[in-house]
């Protein structure tokens, strides 16, 4: 498994191509601009590969390009949407083998059981394709008023979340904390798993390759505990997830959230291998109620305003 | 020939309002250990009752006592009888309306005519609302399952005293939590009426617990290590201290804060039922509604018709004394709140702003404001992005439909909106673009149990109303 990520010494003639990996912003793949990496190490402590390193800058540069993508993501039909959530899984199932090498030797599992893990989060994938065209119907609806006037609310999605990725489930739970946000119609900077950063990043190679618009979803590597309070505190961010903050980290970020009256997902500590509920669906949704009155034409004998 | 109305003013003695008040605290009306302080009539400036206050004692005391009603009787109980208790007291909220509003007006300062015809009916329809939730709540969309979460520590705002006592109350005691609120400073008095409500309706000791007083009182409450679950209502400055400081406790809260509306009117709008809604949007309740349409933006090609209509309709309306039934316009809540009202509108003054107000006496008691009007505004002018919380309205116009939105959008709070127009896909497509809780199309400052209500952005997080207002007080328990 190895072999793939880190350049092994002429086998014969060859000498393998040794991957950089990147972050994911705005639906391209640059390095950090601070020109920092930092190595990344096998459950075993074997060398792996370098990762980027991310900023504050790199940081910000995720959230403009998130907000950007926000309109047209939110605006999106939600069939559309579900449509693109699909094909993550489909390009998933795809790469399942190296995704699974990736997982095997990030969380020293053998390649049977992240072969498993992957099987699940392309089942994840699925399961929220689904919502997408749903969460109005079950979550929002027709509201019976007592006065002539026609009211309904209906869910809309926050805006740009920034979340932090478990640390150590990194692909199941990196999917589970990004697909609920993504199919609700909003825009997500996460911050990978620092130790196991690399199936965020070929996951974010997968999204590249999905249909999914540039900036719904950028993946940062590097330190959530350097990078993350800048995102808590930052005044175009809507709302955190903190799924994958330490309790101290969770505190701190919470306080940083308050200056924006930012909404805080922060959820107690969760098996991803279990089917979801909805409370990831709803942590990021908006209830609009909009009225209009129904006696305009006198047909309901009410107010005509 | 003189045609104005006769006074009719309303009989002060309905209120029964007693010489003095006690906090309720294990469903026991008993001194606070703090000094007594007045509660006064804004109409006239005089003191209407004394009100002993709480201290962070006997915070703890009522805590202590939600603790154990929620441990030993309303946590077990199951959710028909805690629906039962909460018919009644809808009911005798119903049977003593007369009374509540003419506490509620002498109290707040609000004309007679709206807590007897809003707030007091709206008030009981919360509770009646959410009587019926109370052994539903597996069909709420929350998990198959939810569960309470214990005792919600609430801190209400003076602007609608007893609608915003039961908007709190009733969702929590739905869900099956115990409750410790406390009312504003200046206006405790309905709230406390209200805990005679509870008694009469046999609703078990501690299971509604008030305790009195200012700030110190309400940041002991929030802060309690014994509360599971926070809910404000309030300034967003205070709104995002609570959370700061609840930050990293694991409490669940929800925040309801300001708000600084726009109410846009285009050109094909219905122009006089529009000038009613502006109206209504920015004079109910003189102004001090978090959802209040502060900002008017006129369509340019009518903007100076529709501002002569306004103008004509503002000089109509009657401000004055808060308990005839033929006022619109009552007291200002506070001098202190007259005094930032104020400033804001000096403030406008002196960035360029062009003030308007109709002929109008003001009583020579009281607090009192005109109805205002400030055109000639920008959007980078307090008056169009401070909550001013007062009868005070700035005028702003646009061309197009997107510099409409842009312009409603431009602002930190993001709580409501108004639209006027005949097109009903334009009312469609701005109802979508509007970043707000409640978008009222063709209307404005409705507000009804069975619909969210909440903001969006700075104006805080949670809904009250619907099933979205339900999920404040459960645990979905469905991560």
């Amino acid at each position: 498994m190895v072999d793939q990520q880190q350049p092994e010494p002429s086998t014969g003639s060859r000498l393998a191509v040794a991957k950089t990996y990147k972050l994911y912003l705005g639906g391209k793949f640059p390095r950090s601009e601070s020109g920092r990496t930092y190595p990344v190490f096998d459950s075993a402590g074997g060398f792996l590969a370098n990762a980027a390193q991310g900023s504050r800058k790199d940081a910000r540069d995720a959230v403009s390009a998130a907000r950007k993508a926000f309109a047209g993501w939110s605006g999106a039909t939600a069939y559309n949407r579900g449509q693109v959530v699909y094909r993550i899984a489909e390009m998933l199932e795809g790469r399942r083998a190296d995704v699974a090498e990736v997982v095997a030797a990030g969380e020293g599992v053998d390649v049977a059981a992240a072969r498993n893990t992957v099987d699940l989060a392309v089942d994840r994938l699925v399961h929220y394709a689904g919502w997408t065209d749903k969460v109005a119907t079950v979550f929002g609806g027709a509201n019976p008023v007592a006065g002539p006037f026609f009211a309904f609310s209906v869910p809309e999605p926050t805006g740009v979340v920034a979340a932090v990725a478990p640390r150590d489930d990194s692909l199941l739970g990196l999917v589970s904390v990004l697909a609920p946000i993504v199919s609700t119609g909003n825009s997500v900077v996460v911050v990978a798993s620092q130790t196991r950063p690399l199936p965020a990043i070929v996951l974010g190679e997968i999204l590249a390759t999905s249909d999914v618009p540039g900036g719904v979803v950028n993946i940062l590597t590097g330190s959530p505990a350097e990078m993350f309070p800048w995102l808590a505190r930052h005044g175009d961010v809507n709302a955190l997830d903190l799924t994958g903050a330490d309790p101290d980290q969770r505190g701190s970020w919470e306080r940083d959230a308050a200056g924006t009256v930012k909404r805080v997902f922060s959820p107690p500590p969760t098996d991803f291998t279990r089917s979801p509920g909805t409370a990831r669906l709803r942590a990021f949704l908006e209830t609009k109620s909009v009225w209009h009155p129904t006696g305009s034409l006198s047909l309901s004998g009410g107010s005509s305003y | 020939m003189d045609w104005q109305y006769a006074s009719a003013p309303e009989n002060a003695s309905i209120g029964r309002v007693k010489p003095r008040y006690q906090p309720f605290i294990d469903g026991v009306f008993a001194d606070g250990s703090g000094a007594d302080a007045p509660t006064i009539n804004p109409g006239t400036g005089e003191t209407l009752a004394q009100v002993s206050q709480s201290s962070v004692a006997d915070v703890d005391r009522a805590v202590g006592a939600a603790r154990a009603a929620y441990t030993d009787v309303w946590g077990p109980m199951s959710g028909t009888e805690r629906g039962k208790y909460l018919f009644r007291i809808a009911r005798a909220v119903a049977e003593r309306s007369r009374e509540l509003a003419v506490v509620e007006t002498l109290d707040n300062g609000k004309p007679i005519r709206e807590s007897r015809d809003v707030d007091i009916p709206t008030a009981a329809a919360h509770f009646f609302y959410h009587a019926g939730w109370a052994d539903k709540l597996e069909h709420a969309g929350l998990g198959p399952s939810p569960q309470p979460l214990g005792v919600a520590g609430q801190v209400i705002p003076w602007n609608f005293p007893l609608l915003m006592a039961a908007w709190k109350i009733a969702p929590a005691l739905a869900a099956g939590n115990t409750v410790v609120i406390k009312p504003a400073e200046t206006t405790p008095l309905s709230l406390l009426v209200l805990a005679e409500i509870f008694a009469d309706a046999g609703l078990p000791p501690g299971v509604v617990n008030i305790v009195t007083g200012a700030g110190d009182v309400g940041e002991a409450l929030v802060n309690h290590r014994d509360v599971d679950k926070v809910a404000f209502t309030g300034s967003t400055e205070v709104g995002k201290r609570i959370q700061s400081s609840l930050a990293g406790t694991g409490r669940r809260l929800t925040l309801e804060l300001g708000g600084k509306a726009a109410n846009i009117v285009f050109d094909d709008a219905p122009i006089d039922q529009a000038v009613e809604g502006i109206v209504n949007g920015i004079f109910f309740n003189q102004g001090h509604v978090c959802c209040a349409g502060s900002r008017l933006l006129v369509q340019e090609s009518i903007a100076e018709e529709f501002l002569d209509k306004l103008k004509a309709r503002m000089a109509t309306l009657r401000l004055g004394d808060p308990m005839d039934k033929n006022t619109d316009i009552g007291a200002i809540n506070s001098a202190e709140q007259l005094a930032r009202v104020t400033a804001l509108a000096d403030v406008g003054d002196a960035e360029g702003a062009q003030r308007w107000s109709p002929p109008c006496v003001l009583p020579d008691r009281g607090f009192w404001f005109p109805p205002t009007i400030f055109t000639e505004v920008s959007q980078a002018m307090r008056i169009s992005r401070d909550e001013i919380f007062g009868p005070v309205l700035a005028v702003l116009t646009f061309r197009t439909p997107e510099e409409a939105v842009a312009k409603a959008n431009n602002s930190p709070y993001g709580l409501s909106a108004g639209v006027w127009t005949e097109k009903g896909s334009r009312i469609l497509g701005m109802a979508g673009a509007l970043r707000a809780g409640v978008v009222w199309a063709n209307t404005f400052n409705r507000f009804d149990p069975a619909a969210a209500f909440g903001g969006y952005k700075e104006s805080g997080f949670g809904r009250e109303g619907g099933r979205a207002g339900l999920a404040a007080y459960l645990d979905s328990g469905d991560y």
